[in-house]
């Protein structure tokens, strides 16, 4: 499945500056590990103990992964895969 | 250095008074590149708390997809602290995630008076800048339009 994954402006150092990449991969997970095997280091700012990080979200096209499943949240064919990090603070 | 229209600041200070006790949050969006705060956008703190901000995660995703559809970038990102100094916590330095981004705080706990500060917070670094308000301009009067 081939999908476009939106990067935030903070983890563009990892995709040469690109706002966004292609990736493939059935749930969000795989479309992960696919951008990591190209974007050495992204992962770990995702993913925590083999979850989402509590303060990074992830959409796929309108809806917020943590209510789908979290990283094992099934993919489409022409989704649009969008990470947002939290706006948040004490 | 932050430079910020007077309109801007008074509803800054407005939200954050308006939700005092709890924290306000929100954004100036303005053209990417540009570094010139334009578009107020306030935002629910989905947190509800006096000690804790946290956009709702839908609002979020409405707010940075309305953004680029625009072209623009968050050129401000505020929140109060309603019981403390207007200086960023140890939850707002590891939390930062727009380096581009003016962080402005803004406390209320003097109901008199309000602290309006600004930083930038890179890589967990937190560097306090001047802020310059501009006022308005007067309104050119008819005598001088006509010349």
């Amino acid at each position: 499945m081939a999908v476009t994954v939106s990067i935030p402006t903070i983890l563009r150092s990892h995709t040469g500056g690109q706002k966004s990449v292609e990736a493939t991969g059935e749930t969000v997970l795989e479309v992960i590990d696919d951008i990591e095997s190209r974007h050495s280091g992204i992962k770990a700012r995702l993913v925590k103990d083999d979850k989402l990080h509590r303060f990074i979200n992830v959409y796929v096209n309108d809806e917020d992964v943590r209510f789908a499943g979290g990283l094992e949240a099934k993919v489409s064919d022409g989704d649009t895969v969008t990470i947002l990090p939290a706006v948040a603070g004490g | 250095m932050l430079q910020i229209r007077r309109e801007l600041v008074d509803k800054i200070v407005a939200h954050a008074r308006a939700d005092h006790p709890d924290e306000a949050c929100g954004v100036i969006a303005g053209p990417a590149g540009s570094d010139d705060p334009q578009r107020f956008i306030p935002m629910l703190n989905a947190a509800r708390s006096p000690t804790f901000y946290e956009f709702d995660s839908g609002d979020l995703l409405k707010l940075y997809r309305e953004m680029d559809e625009r072209d623009e970038e968050p050129v401000v990102i505020y929140h109060s602290h309603t019981a403390t100094e207007a200086y960023p916590s140890r939850t707002d330095i590891k939390l930062a995630a727009e380096p581009n981004a003016h962080y402005v705080l803004v406390s209320t706990r003097d109901p008199d008076e309000h602290e309006f500060r600004s930083y930038r917070i890179v890589d967990g670094v937190v560097t306090e800048e001047p802020v310059r308000i501009i006022e308005a301009e007067s309104e050119p009067t008819q005598a001088e339009q006509r010349r």
